[in-house]
C-alpha cells in the first residue's frame, strides 16, 4: 500500500473544501509524499542519500519543516515524508514498506514495531502532545466543555476508536465522565478537523497541535485532570536504507533545532 | 379516400410523388428498391413528415407543411402492415391484436375478446395464445394484418407484405392475403418491389423510380404499354426509344428505321416487342422482314429449353450510342450454334411489323 | 452447425486460437490470487464469532440496505434521465452527458466532498434546508444512501442509454400506427425491450454502491450501526483486528458472488 491510501480521505477533504492552511503549508499540499529538492551546493555533512520518514498526521506540519531543515543542513539529503494514522503507518511497516524512520503518536504502535523486531536501537521520545476541543471559528454551537459531549443535539466527531487520536479522545472522556454521542468516528485526525473547520461538525477532541495549525478552529482547553498526555516516540528501523542519515535525523528531532520546531508548531518538548 | 401529395428530400432520396387510392380500391405502389416507394408509406403514416405538399384522408388534413399542420402517427385513422410484421415478441397474438383496441381505452377484457373474434374469423383461433417466434411466416403475417384491421381504420397500408416469407409460402399466403384483403371496405395502399404481388393483390398500379411516379394505370394497362425500362423488365417485354419519321416509320437512337402496324400516337414514341419475335441473323437479312436494325451480343443465358440472347443496338455512323436500347431476344439452342452466338458477336435483329406495340412515351 | 449425434463436436469457431490461452489464464489467475490469499489468511477457527459480532452484522446490514436503496432511487431517476440522453435532443446534451459520467470518473473522495458543498450543514442547499426543517443528510443512513447513489447512478444511466440507443425502433412505430400514446409505447413495448440492460445496469450500480468508500466516509462520517458500511469497516478494522478485517470481506465476497453467480450471461450481456 502507499502512502496515498491512509491520508486520502484527509487531504482529499482538504482538497476539495480548500482548506490550505488546515492542511498544512503549501509545500506539503498536493500529495502524501513531500519531498525536498537537494540543495545544488555540494555536501559539507558528508551525509548523501535519501530517507523515508513515516510520521503520525498531527506530524505533517511540524515534520515537514524539519525535514527542510535537516535538508538544508545536509545539502546532499532528500527526505521523503509519508504521513498518515499511526495505526496505517504501523501495518504499512509490518507489511514490509521501505522506511528508515518511525514517528508515532502512541507508544502502542511503536512497541507492536519493536516487537516485530523492526526498530534498530532503542525509541526515543522526542514530543508530547495533549488533547483540544475544536470547535469551528467563532464556535456557533456554544460549545463549553467535554460535557457537551454528551449532548445529542450536537454533531460531533471523534476519531475512530483505533486510531491514537480516538483512544486519547476516549480516555479522556472517560476520565471527565462522560459518554460521547457521537456521530462520526473518523478514520483520521485531520479528516475529523477539515469537517470541523466547514462546519459541518459542531466540536471534535482532536491534538492541540491540530488546532494551532489552523485559523478555521477555535480551541477549548480540556481540564488538566481530564486530559490526556500523548507521547510521541522515534525511532530508526532495522531495515533502513540508510541508517546513519536516519539516525541522523532522529539527532536533529531531538536537537535544540528540532525541539523548538516541534514546539512552534504547539508540541510540548521531550 | 386517401390524398397523399409528397415532397422530400431525404438523404439522397428526392421525392416527388402523388397517390390517390379510393375507398375499395386497392393500389400497388411498385418500383425498385430506393425508388422511395416505402417513404411514400411512412409518410402517409406520419413516421415521416414531408417537406412540402399536403397528405389527407376523408377530407381530413394530416400533413400540410403549408398550413403548419402535423397530425401525429396515433392519431391518423390507418392500420400498418410491416415488412417484418413486427409483432411484439412478449405479447401473445392475441394480446398483438388486443394492442390497438386497448391503445384506444378498450377495457383489456373487452378487447382481448374482440380480439379473439378477429383471430377467429382468419381462421388463428388455435394460436392466439402463442407468441410471435411460435408462428410461421404466414400465421405472423396474417396476425399482422388483422392487428391492423382491429382498429378499424380508414385506410391499410401495406410495405412488402410478402417479403419475409420464403418462396415456397409466398405463394399460397399470397393468395390468401387477397382474400383477407378484400374484406376490407377502405382504401388499401400496398408498397411492393415484385410486380407478381402487384398483379394478384391490386386493381391499380403506380410505379414510382427514383422518386418520381412514371406511370400510372390498371396492371393491365401498365403490363401492355411499358414506359421504363424497369416496367419494361418487370413485365419481360423489350422497349425501344425512338422518334416518329413518317406515318409509320420510327427511327431508333441507333439510326436505324423500323416500320411499324398501328399509326404513330405522337412524336416520342416506345415500341415494344416480345422476346420471342426477335430473330437474328449474321447478315443484313434479306426479304419481307422490313424491320432490321444492327445490334450487338453482350451475354447469353440458359433459360429452360431456350436461350435468353442480350443484345444492344450497334450505332451506325454518326449517331450518338448513350440511348442505344438494350433487347433481348429468346432463340433456339440450335440456332445459337447456327449462328456461332457469343458475346461480341455482330448481328443483325429483325421483327416482323405487327409485332411490334407503339405507344406515346 | 454439427447435429448432435451422440457425442459432442467442439465448433470449428468455438475454440480459441491457442495464443489467446496464456495471456487470459494469467489475467485469471491476477484477478482470483487476492481472494485466494484472502481465504488462505482467514481466521477460520474464530470465523463464527466474528461472523456474528455486531461489528460485522451492522455493517452487512447497513451495506445491503443502503445498496438496495441506492439502486432503487438509481433506476426511479435513472430511467427517465437514460431516456432523455437516448431520445431527445436538446442544447447541450453532450455536456449533460459529460456530467451525469462524471461520478464515474472523479475520485470518490472529491465526490463525498462535493456533496457536502451541496447538502451538508453549510450546504447550498442542505443548509437552508438544515435552517428550515434541522434535517440533515451527513451522519445518517440517508447520507450513506445519497453518497451511495451519487458514485452509481451514471453506471445505470450509461448501460440503459446504450440499450435504448439500440433498441429497434421500429417495433415503436409499429405501435404509433395501432393509436398508442407515448407512455403507453414506453411503458408496453420500449421498456420490455430494454430490460435486459436495466437489469444489468442495475447490477453495476448495486455493485458499485456496495462497494463505496471514499464518498460515504467523506459525506455520511462512519459511525457503527449508523453509517459504517462494510468497506469503512474493513478499512478500518485492518489496521486494528486483522482477523475482523478478513472476516468482512471474506462476507462482502460471499455476497456479491451469491448475486453476480445466479444472473448468469442472459442477464449481465446488455
Amino acid at each position: 500500500m502507499t502512502s496515498h491510501s491512509h491520508t486520502l480521505p484527509a487531504l482529499g477533504l482538504c482538497l476539495a473544501l480548500g482548506l490550505g492552511t488546515a492542511c498544512g503549508d503549501d509545500t506539503a499540499d498536493e500529495t502524501a509524499t513531500a519531498e525536498t529538492a537537494i540543495d545544488e551546493t555540494t555536501a559539507d555533512s558528508g551525509l548523501d542519500g535519501t530517507i523515508t520518514v513515516f510520521a503520525a498526521a498531527s506530524l505533517t506540519d511540524a515534520f515537514t519543516e524539519a525535514a527542510d531543515a535537516f535538508s538544508e543542513e545536509n545539502p546532499g539529503v532528500t527526505v521523503e515524508l509519508n504521513v498518515g494514522a499511526s495505526t496505517a503507518l504501523r501495518e504499512q511497516i509490518l507489511a514490509g514498506a521501505p522506511a528508515d524512520v518511525f514517528a508515532s503518536a502512541n507508544p502502542s504502535n511503536m512497541d507492536q514495531v519493536i516487537e516485530a523486531g523492526e526498530v534498530e536501537g532503542e525509541p526515543e521520545l522526542f514530543a508530547h502532545n495533549s488533547l483540544e476541543i475544536a470547535v469551528p471559528a467563532g464556535n456557533p454551537a456554544d460549545v463549553e466543555g467535554l460535557a457537551d459531549f454528551a449532548d445529542d443535539r450536537l454533531l460531533i466527531g471523534l476519531c475512530a476508536a483505533d486510531v491514537p487520536c480516538g483512544e486519547y479522545g476516549r480516555q479522556a472522556l472517560d476520565q471527565a465522565g462522560v459518554t460521547p454521542a457521537q456521530d462520526t468516528d473518523e478514520p483520521d485526525v485531520r479528516s475529523l478537523l477539515t469537517k470541523i473547520e466547514a462546519g459541518e461538525l459542531d466540536a471534535g477532541i482532536v491534538y492541540r497541535t491540530d488546532v494551532a495549525s489552523t485559523d478555521g478552529v477555535d480551541g477549548i482547553e480540556i481540564a488538566e485532570e481530564d486530559n490526556v498526555v500523548a507521547d510521541y516516540p522515534i525511532a530508526v528501523l532495522a531495515n533502513a536504507g540508510e541508517p546513519d542519515i536516519a539516525a541522523a535525523f532522529v539527532e536533529f528531532a531531538l536537537s535544540d533545532d528540532g525541539q523548538a520546531i516541534l514546539e512552534s508548531h504547539g508540541f510540548d518538548p521531550a | 379516400m386517401l390524398r397523399a401529395d409528397i415532397t422530400l428530400r431525404l438523404g439522397d432520396l428526392d421525392l416527388d410523388a402523388a397517390v390517390e387510392v379510393a375507398d375499395g380500391e386497392v393500389v400497388a405502389l411498385l418500383g425498385p428498391n430506393g425508388a422511395g416507394k416505402t417513404t411514400v408509406l411512412r409518410c402517409i403514416a406520419g413516421l415521416q413528415a414531408v417537406d412540402a405538399g399536403r397528405i389527407e384522408i376523408d377530407g381530413r388534413v394530416l400533413d400540410d407543411p403549408a398550413a403548419g399542420t402535423f397530425v401525429p402517427t396515433a392519431e391518423r385513422p390507418i392500420g400498418v402492415v410491416f415488412q417484418d410484421h413486427l409483432l411484439f415478441p412478449r405479447l401473445t397474438a392475441l394480446d398483438n391484436v388486443a394492442f390497438g383496441l386497448r391503445a384506444r381505452g378498450v377495457p383489456k377484457a373487452q378487447a382481448r375478446a374482440d380480439a379473439a373474434g378477429w383471430l377467429a374469423r382468419v381462421g388463428l383461433a388455435e394460436v392466439a395464445g402463442a407468441k410471435p417466434r411460435a408462428l410461421s411466416g404466414g400465421q405472423s403475417q396474417r396476425v399482422a394484418l388483422t392487428r391492423a384491421l382491429a382498429t378499424e381504420p380508414r385506410v391499410l397500408l401495406l410495405d412488402e407484405p410478402l417479403a419475409a416469407l420464403d418462396a415456397r409460402s409466398r405463394v399460397h399466403v399470397r393468395a390468401e392475403l387477397r382474400r383477407h384483403l378484400a374484406t376490407f371496405a377502405g382504401a388499401r395502399l400496398l408498397v411492393t418491389h415484385d410486380p407478381v404481388d402487384a398483379l394478384v393483390l391490386a386493381d391499380r398500379l403506380v410505379v414510382i423510380e427514383t422518386g418520381r411516379v412514371t406511370q400510372r394505370g390498371t396492371t393491365a394497362e401498365v403490363a401492355r404499354r411499358p414506359r421504363s425500362r424497369y416496367v419494361a423488365e418487370l413485365v419481360g417485354l423489350n422497349l425501344l426509344h425512338g422518334t416518329a419519321a413518317g406515318e409509320h416509320t420510327v427511327r431508333l437512337a441507333s439510326g436505324a428505321e423500323l416500320t411499324v402496324a398501328d399509326p404513330l400516337p405522337g412524336h416520342e414514341v416506345a415500341v415494344a416487342v416480345r422476346p420471342q419475335a426477335v430473330t437474328l441473323h449474321r447478315r443484313p437479312p434479306e426479304g419481307s422482314a422490313r424491320n432490321a436494325w444492327p445490334a450487338v451480343v453482350v451475354d447469353l443465358e440458359a433459360d429452360h429449353d431456350r436461350v435468353r440472347v442480350q443484345l444492344t443496338e450497334r450505332a451506325q455512323g454518326g449517331t450518338d450510342g448513350a440511348s442505344l436500347s438494350a433487347i433481348v431476344a429468346e432463340v433456339t439452342p440450335a440456332s445459337v450454334a447456327e449462328l456461332g452466338l457469343a458475346p461480341g458477336t455482330e448481328v443483325w435483329a429483325t421483327v416482323k411489323a405487327v409485332d411490334l406495340a407503339v405507344y406515346e412515351r | 452447425m454439427t447435429a448432435g449425434h451422440g457425442a459432442r463436436r467442439p465448433r470449428a469457431s468455438g475454440r480459441p486460437p491457442w495464443a489467446l490461452v496464456p495471456p487470459a489464464a494469467l489475467t485469471l489467475g491476477f484477478l482470483v490470487l487476492p481472494f485466494v490469499a484472502l481465504l488462505q489468511r482467514a481466521p477460520w477457527s474464530s470465523l463464527r464469532e466474528l461472523l456474528s459480532a455486531p461489528l460485522v452484522t451492522e455493517a452487512l446490514r447497513l451495506s445491503l440496505v443502503s445498496a438496495l436503496a441506492a439502486t432503487g432511487l438509481s433506476l426511479v431517476g435513472g430511467v427517465p434521465l437514460a431516456w432523455m440522453l437516448a431520445r431527445t435532443d436538446f442544447p447541450g446534451r453532450s455536456l449533460v452527458r459529460g456530467l451525469v459520467l462524471l461520478p464515474m470518473v472523479l475520485p470518490p473522495v472529491v465526490g463525498g466532498a462535493a456533496l457536502l458543498f451541496a447538502f451538508g450543514r453549510r450546504g447550498l442547499v442542505g443548509g437552508p434546508v438544515y435552517d428550515g426543517t434541522g434535517f440533515l443528510l451527513p451522519f445518517s443512513l440517508w447520507g450513506v444512501i445519497a453518497a451511495n447513489t451519487f458514485v452509481a447512478l451514471p453506471f445505470l444511466v450509461v448501460t440503459v442509454e446504450a440499450g435504448l440507443r439500440s433498441a429497434d425502433r421500429r417495433y415503436e412505430d409499429a405501435a404509433a400506427t395501432l393509436g398508442a400514446g407515448r407512455w403507453m409505447i414506453f411503458r408496453q413495448v420500449t421498456l420490455p425491450m430494454v430490460l435486459p440492460s436495466i437489469v444489468a445496469g442495475a447490477v453495476l450500480c448495486w455493485a458499485r454502491a456496495l462497494g463505496e468508500f471514499g464518498a460515504t466516509v467523506t459525506f455520511a462520517g462512519n459511525l457503527q450501526g449508523r453509517t459504517q458500511t462494510m468497506p469503512l469497516a474493513v478499512f478500518l478494522a485492518l489496521e486494528s483486528d486483522r482477523g475482523a478485517a478478513i472476516a468482512l470481506s471474506l462476507v462482502l465476497v460471499a455476497v456479491s458472488l451469491a448475486v453476480l453467480v445466479p444472473l448468469r450471461d442472459r442477464w449481465l450481456a446488455a
